[in-house]
């Protein structure tokens, strides 16, 4: 791999812990600003974590509490995904959310969520009756009493928007080091020295964003911890793409004490899921799926939008988000030891990344340490993947479609595969194509992709050493 | 390279498995001029390419032949007939005219036909829409993954999978394991006893692979790569059995995805479309033949279809169909039939493509089946069937009605 063939620096500015959204979202505004950058991922490729699987919402914060980081978080990550998506190559869809009431105390609790949202700087949110809601979104279910509508609660594609944020650090010179653990490390005073399962890494910085095990890398390297992770498993049932035409709007429910609840929408890949779920568990690394949930789901699901009975059922997948004892964003300096954490991140992080980048940025100051942003720095633009968008499919010289099912080409599968951000897995190749990820989970394409990459991921497609 | 793909035809085909290239080949030998198949593999043959074992071929070319050799003769059957055949094309959308929007290589093109046939098949239903729980590793897949891997790649994903379902795939399956040197540990299904016929529900024993019948997967365990799955046996107890693979086998649905946002009319009990006894679908201009029809039948039954359906096109082409309006529309009455077609029957049951109605049943059932049009009862006879298992119907118990509902219900045995 790249990663490991050219000599890397003696001492890089910042070494990022964790390659999810987060992380990412770091590697790209320091090395904009001018840092060289190191991101550790101990995965074979990044988003293994709790960036795997979300809803691919960008929130606007309306129903974040007011005041607090994570408020200001997705604010400036909503405004910055915003101004450089064109750029990247980023999709989105402005179809706005609707936050439905179904029972008297739903309804009730309606003007405060208004309310609230105006306090978050979401002024145009707008009340409606039961009646203007169905005119809306003529699928709903009955027994609907009221809704707010918040028109720019947009749809995003939760996996290309990490992939272009490293990718753009990468391009301007970052390093990744993917199947990289951070087994302990020592700050002498300037900077620090990691031990990793690839070797040591100095760096003058370290950032933990390490999500699901960041207190047990604050443990590791400050030898404390100031939070503890405690799991939270979202499950998700994902509708073929005939449902994504049942609803428009992203249908939220009324919040409860501790989470969104279950949400509907489309998504950027014109599918209709339903999730998450909010089940507090041990395990950081397994998120069980569970048939009965998943019916539940299902149930939920057509109860809201009554016309998905019938309809397909493509994936179900869950994740974890990386949930605390407290409330808010876990941000943390340790001024002392050129050290931040970033911490408890529990689900709102995909709109947040680049608000949060820019804030641990700005805390680094502290450290003293001060570099020249990029003068004129490359934009490299990821591959589309949004349905309403035009697609390799549309366009000569694609090769051909490999993944039928959701109109992956073969250049598409090739690009994924090269460049300096290059799946190491399929799993990777499918968050970065979406190629067997359709209803047909790879009845019509897996011995094509096979082929195509056989010998080019470090975790072979035919798994452990099976391949004949 | 192939010349560039033609923008118009007599006839455009959409798959290239048995019924499409039956009904191809069928065509040209009645004088249409050009006949276009197109298929988004990477090669012609459909399914049978990847199903290396007997038996095909009987009823096509009185021999016994394997899937892929078979696929072969298919092919070269309707390239000596002239029919142009293209693969690793895919069409995106059907349009009326027809017009068919199609991706290549070279990028998006439209082709205009005077008539099209859907042909595009099945695909079996996967581990995910069957809400199977536990992780999400590698190593399941359904049978045409792994014959895909075994037969077109030569790669052997596992070495010791279970195998869900008792269909006649999952001794497909079975066959393609044996062939790659794979030992299956055990054979799942939730069903009381095998859904596939004997002899083929013979395979297992012959080859000392234990059939748990009334069976569930409750789970299916592993971080990158399958470990064990969780199963639960009739008494309700659970077992761990470790593995490293799962076959996710049958549960065929129509590969209908172009239709559903197409503008013609799908059948809910079959998941194809719902076509008149010449095969024609909604828009008269669109006909389809084959397991896109309904889950599912054996090849040599898809290609026959394709024969007739192609035959009706030919006539449809010089005007000697008659025309597709009203009729009666034929339904079932719901459980335990699962679905019927044709789903029309026009011109007071004129004799078309299909001779037979189709029926299945979605649970074990024994009583009278009975044809009712209207209400007033028009046929019946004794029916005990199992779930995929062939039920025909002679079209002509329906009698010369021009308009009317006709519904097939199951009742007591004594009527």
């Amino acid at each position: 791999m790249h990663e490991v063939d050219i000599t890397q620096p003696d001492l890089f500015d910042v070494a990022i812990v964790g390659g999810g959204v987060i992380g990412c979202a770091l590697a790209r505004r320091f090395t904009l600003d001018g840092a060289t950058v190191v991101l550790l991922e101990k995965a074979p490729d990044i988003l293994d974590g709790a960036s795997k699987g979300n809803s691919g919402i960008l929130h606007t914060g309306f129903d974040a509490p007011p005041g607090s980081l994570e408020a200001a978080c997705i604010a400036e990550g909503y405004r910055e995904y915003l101004e450089i998506r064109e750029r990247l190559n980023l999709p989105v869809i402005r179809c706005g959310a609707l936050v439905i009431a179904w029972t008297d105390e739903e309804t009730a609790a309606l003007p405060g969520l208004v309310d609230q949202a105006i306090r978050n700087g979401v002024a145009d949110v707008e009340p409606l009756t039961a009646a203007e809601t169905r005119r809306l979104e003529p699928g709903l279910g009955a027994g609907l009493r009221a809704s707010f509508r918040v028109p720019r609660e947009y749809l995003i594609d939760p996996w290309a928007a990490p992939h272009a944020y490293l990718l753009q650090a990468i391009v301007n010179g970052a390093w990744l080091r993917r199947g990289c653990e951070v087994t302990g490390g020592d700050f002498d005073g300037t900077a620090w020295r990691l031990a990793t399962t690839l070797g040591s890494i100095r760096a003058r910085v370290v950032v933990n964003a390490a999500g699901l095990y960041g207190d047990i890398l604050d443990e590791r390297l400050i030898g404390r911890r100031d939070f503890t992770i405690r799991p939270r498993k979202g499950q998700f049932v994902v509708y073929d793409k005939p449902a994504a035409s049942l609803a428009s709007h992203i249908l939220l429910p009324v919040p409860g004490k501790t989470t969104k609840g279950i949400v509907v929408c489309r998504t950027a890949y014109g599918n209709l899921l339903v999730g998450p779920t909010a089940e507090d568990q041990e395990d950081r690394r397994e998120a069980a799926l569970e048939p009965e949930t998943l019916r539940a789901l299902s149930r939920r699901g057509e109860e809201i939008l009554p016309a998905l009975a019938g309809h397909d059922v493509t994936a179900i997948y869950a994740g974890l988000r990386p949930a605390t004892e407290f409330k808010d964003y876990q941000i943390r300096l340790h001024a002392d030891r050129n050290y931040v954490t970033v911490g408890g991140i529990r689900s709102t992080g995909l709109s947040s990344a680049l608000g949060t980048a820019r804030h641990v940025h700005g805390l680094c100051a502290a450290f003293g340490f001060s570099a020249t942003p990029l003068a004129e720095p490359a934009w490299p633009m990821v591959g589309m993947m949004c349905e309403t968008e035009q697609r390799d499919w549309q366009r000569p010289g694609n090769g051909g479609i490999v993944c039928h099912c959701e109109r992956v080409t073969r250049r598409e599968v090739e690009e994924a595969i090269t460049g300096p951000l290059a799946a190491g897995s399929l799993a990777g190749v499918k968050r970065r194509t979406r190629v067997t990820m359709g209803r047909c989970q790879g009845f019509y394409c897996t011995a094509d992709l096979a082929a195509m990459t056989r010998d080019r991921l470090v975790v072979p497609m035919a798994g452990g050493g099976h391949g004949a | 390279m192939a010349p560039s793909i033609p923008r118009s035809c007599d006839v455009a085909v959409i798959g290239a498995g048995p019924a499409g290239l039956a009904a191809a080949a069928e065509l040209k030998a009645r004088g249409v001029a050009s006949v276009i198949v197109l298929d988004r593999e990477a090669g012609p043959g459909g399914i049978p390419r990847h199903c290396d074992h007997y038996p095909f071929g009987l009823r096509e070319f009185r021999r016994l032949l394997k899937g892929p050799a078979y696929a072969a003769r298919l092919v070269g059957r309707a390239e000596a007939a002239g029919v142009d055949i293209r693969a690793g094309v895919t069409v995106t959308a059907l349009r009326p005219g027809p017009v068919l929007e199609v991706s290549t290589a070279d990028g998006l093109v439209e082709i205009a036909a005077r008539a099209v046939l859907l042909a595009t098949g099945v695909r079996e239903t996967s581990r995910a829409a069957r809400l199977i729980g536990g992780t999400k590793p590698g190593g399941v897949m359904p049978t045409g993954a792994l014959q895909g891997l075994v037969h077109l790649d030569a790669i052997k994903p596992f070495d010791k999978p279970v195998v869900l379902g008792t269909e006649l795939v999952s001794f497909s399956a079975l066959l393609t394991c044996r062939h790659a040197g794979i030992r299956p540990v055990a054979m799942i299904e939730p069903g009381p006893r095998a859904t596939a016929r004997w002899p083929a529900s013979l395979l297992p024993r012959l080859m000392g692979i234990p059939l748990l019948t009334g069976t569930e997967v409750a789970a299916i365990e592993g971080d990158g790569w399958v470990e064990a799955v969780t199963i639960r046996e009739p008494g309700g107890t659970t077992r761990r059995i470790p593995t490293d693979g799962v076959v996710v086998t049958g549960r065929f649905v129509p590969e209908a995805s172009l239709l559903r946002t197409s503008h013609l009319e799908l059948d809910a009990g079959t998941g194809g479309p719902s076509i008149d006894q010449f095969g024609r679908c909604s828009d008269p201009a669109y006909f389809a033949a084959g397991n896109l029809l309904r889950p599912v039948e054996t090849a040599g039954w898809s290609w026959n279809e394709g024969r007739l359906v192609g035959r009706a096109m030919a006539d449809a082409l010089a005007g000697r169909l008659p025309s597709s309006g009203g009729g009666v529309r034929v339904v079932v009455a719901g459980k335990p039939l699962k679905y019927v077609l044709p789903q029309r029957i026009v011109a007071n049951g004129a004799p078309g493509s299909h001779a037979c109605f189709q029926l299945r049943v979605s649970e074990a059932a024994a009583g009278r089946l009975a044809l009712r049009l209207d209400g007033a009862e028009l046929w019946g006879r004794r029916l005990s069937s199992l779930p995929e298992r062939r039920i025909t119907v002679p079209l002509d118990v329906l009698g010369a009605w021009s308009t009317g509902l006709a519904e097939f219900v199951v009742g007591k045995r004594s009527a």
